[in-house]
């Protein structure tokens, strides 16, 4: 089976090679293949939106996805939650020397089959190859450009704004815990790895209220939650008996000693809305199968010390602090 | 499966908490001026939950803002990674220095402090430490590099213990001779025992530590809790469990009742697991142990049988105990005896945190300085 080797990323014949035969190949569209040493877009009006973000996910291949479906959908809710429709994405590769062929042409399959799906183009791209040991298999890279096309998010919080979530939480990274080297666990936990586009036009199609959208990726929904909360003067209240959580999530977590609260997603979004439009919201999103399990879990509290609280099943509320150093797993 | 969401159940935890606050038919948390039902009695009612798991389950949900104030929890000393002895850390990181040494370690410990630096901090520097979620792994690890000696940090108490003992099995069944281990073992029934007969800390009744219970049984319990007249339960770590622990420990006190009571049957037999218990006996035997700000404590540890001392990692590598330094101002040891709250330390909040923390008890997410300061400050 053909592998990776220096060759490809050393510019010559090998190089072109991979990505005439497989970049191309899977990605294409006009723009990319005109092969210039930057790409040509036609202009565009309206406020852009600009994102980046880099995925190194250990394993690459995962139940829901693998590394190449999650650096498009990542990027693409980055652009959606901005209230953006994505229309653009370049992709930088850093591969392994040695990485079979086989399971980088999966990756860049399933690369183009989500681009495809959230109505975007890969225009441009760079591989580069790394000495064995230097890097995990594959890390890629990817840049998203999308445009405004509704109203702008007014990132601004009211008091009784009501706190969505689209869907279950934890889904991803309990699946990505559970699949780690060594920890040999049979469980039928599936990443939620999605693009988000179609829920975020429905959402700003239905409520010119939206304040914030977030997707609550590492660190999970208690750390996004903290995260939107840094400059405002506002608080939430989150209710523990209302936040969706699967059975086999809970269970996993409850074995390790870990909160589904902090666990990441890559397929959900937090929206927060005024209490007006939030019924018609959720009623959109349970229209969706992606935001089926949707449910209003909190809202924004007059509390000028922008903290997140929960509101636990016994009825006392405690603070939700952001998640502090890594995810580790209780050892007794 | 059975059993997974019946303890969760929110309903019957609140109503369960509601019976409780009756007992003595005051509102949570507030000081009245009816008069106490219960031995005309406004005195503290001090319970002491020994074990990390219990710790973290009560902050998260919010037990202990729920509970009427006489009512005082007190977190005891059963989080393994809080228990562990500077001194330990600074053999670890001394180890982690030699060449062909490869660390392999339960991810808590990484951060826990050292009198230098963490075991964190020297992964950072390019030391090469593995994070394992069971000490079995160390297996595989010795195969796939037979030219390093693997040293697996073994603390843990009674129920970590087993799959460590089952770890040394098969390394002398796969004829592993480049494994071995840094121990620090600890043991529950004589640290409690410890806890009663200490003058200055003043625990009423206890919750036992339901998965150490699991291995030993509920026997070591009842000895205490009859020798020295204390009302204790053994519970397991859902809402429920916790609140029908408290409520039963409460109703012994008002019964005079000083037993054990098994309210963790689900899990815990009275003869525990012999299986455990006889992988336990083959491997170690008892030995006194060092406890984070505690000191040295007789019968609450374990040490290697003299048959296997091959696999210990301080007489392979010839280490002697260092002098730790300590934060003169750190008060894990008052902490972890329930003498003090963490908000009375003078470190807790300004200079220890969890993203700097310089007491082992502000790392585990079962530390009590860490819950505390994630879901009260």
């Amino acid at each position: 089976m053909e592998r990776v080797t220096l060759a490809h990323g050393s510019g010559g014949i090998e190089s072109n090679r991979l990505i005439n035969d497989l970049f191309f190949s899977y990605f294409n569209n006009e723009v990319l293949c005109r092969q210039n040493d930057a790409s040509l877009i036609k202009s565009i009006s309206g406020t852009l939106a600009v994102t980046t973000d880099s995925f190194v996910v250990s394993p690459i291949f995962f139940p829901g996805g693998d590394i190449g479906k999650l650096a498009v959908c990542g990027t693409v809710n980055d652009l959606c939650v901005s209230g953006a429709t994505p229309l653009y994405i370049t992709a930088a590769f850093i591969l392994e020397e040695g990485l079979n062929m086989c399971p980088l042409e999966k990756i860049v399959y399933s690369m183009a089959k989500a681009a495809k799906k959230a109505k975007v183009k890969i225009i441009a791209g760079d591989t580069k190859v790394v000495e064995k040991g230097k890097c995990d298999g594959i890390y890629i890279n990817t840049t998203g450009i999308g445009v405004l096309e509704g109203y702008e998010l007014s990132q601004k919080l009211e008091v009784g704004d009501q706190v969505i979530i689209s869907g279950t939480i934890g889904d991803h990274g309990a699946c990505i815990m559970s699949k780690r080297k060594h920890l040999s666990f049979q469980t039928s936990l599936k990443s939620d790895c999605s693009s988000l586009d179609e829920i975020t036009k429905r959402i700003l199609d239905i409520s010119s209220n939206v304040r914030i959208m977030r997707d609550p990726t590492r660190g999970g929904l208690a750390t996004t939650l903290n995260e939107l909360l840094a400059y405002t003067d506002k608080s939430i209240m989150v209710y523990e008996n209302a936040v969706p959580v699967k059975e086999e999530v809970q269970s996993f977590c409850d074995l390790l000693g870990l909160d589904p609260l902090y666990m990441a997603n890559e397929g959900k979004l937090i929206c927060i809305v005024s209490k007006e439009d939030s019924k018609k919201v959720l009623s959109a999103l349970h229209q969706h199968p992606l935001g089926q399990d949707a449910a209003i879990i909190g809202e924004i509290i007059p509390d000028s010390s922008h903290k997140v609280y929960l509101k636990t099943s016994l009825g006392a509320a405690k603070r939700l602090s952001p998640a502090t150093g890594e995810l580790l797993p209780r050892i007794c | 499966m059975a059993y997974i969401n019946d303890f969760k159940d929110p309903i019957l935890a609140q109503r369960l908490l509601i019976k409780t606050l009756k007992l003595e038919n005051r509102p949570p948390n507030t000081q009245n001026t009816t008069t106490p039902k219960l031995e005309n009695c406004p005195q503290t009612f001090n319970i002491m939950e020994v074990c990390g798991t219990h710790t973290m389950s009560i902050y998260k949900h919010g037990i202990d803002k729920l509970l009427p104030s006489y009512i005082n929890l007190l977190s005891g000393p059963g989080c393994p990674v809080c228990v562990t002895d500077t001194a330990y850390i600074d053999m670890a990181a001394e180890l982690a220095l030699q060449d062909n040494v490869i660390i392999a370690t339960f991810g808590d410990m990484l951060r826990v402090p050292g009198s230098t630096c963490s075991l964190s901090d020297m992964r950072a520097q390019g030391m090469h430490i593995q994070t394992v979620y069971s000490p079995l792994e160390c297996i595989a690890l010795a195969k796939d590099y037979p030219d390093h000696e693997i040293v697996f940090l073994a603390v843990g108490f009674e129920t970590t213990t087993p799959v460590i003992a089952l770890t040394l099995k098969s390394a002398i069944k796969e004829s592993l001779h480049n494994l071995s281990m840094l121990f620090s073992l600890k043991t529950m029934p004589h640290a409690m025992e410890n806890l009663i007969l200490d003058k200055s800390v003043n625990i009423n009744a206890f919750i036992c530590p339901g998965h150490v219970a699991a291995i030993i049984g509920t026997r070591p319990f009842e000895v205490l809790s009859e020798t020295y007249q204390v009302p204790m339960v053994i519970a397991g770590f859902e809402r429920l469990d916790l609140i029908s622990a408290i409520y039963t420990l409460i109703q012994m006190k008002h019964d005079k009742y000083y037993g054990c009571q098994n309210l963790y049957k689900r899990v815990v037999k009275p003869e525990g697991s012999l299986k455990a218990l006889s992988l336990i006996a083959e491997a170690f035997e008892p030995a006194s142990s060092s406890w984070r700000g505690i000191g040295t404590l007789p019968q609450t540890g374990l040490t290697l049988k003299p048959s296997l001392s091959h696999f210990n990692a301080a007489l392979k590598f010839n280490l002697t105990l260092p002098h730790a330094k300590v934060h003169p101002d750190c008060m894990c040891g008052d902490v972890l005896r329930g003498l003090k709250k963490p908000i009375e330390c003078l470190l807790y909040q300004k200079l220890c945190t969890p993203s700097h923390p310089i007491g082992a008890c502000m790392v585990s997410s079962e530390g009590t300085c860490m819950n505390y300061y994630k879901y009260n400050s």
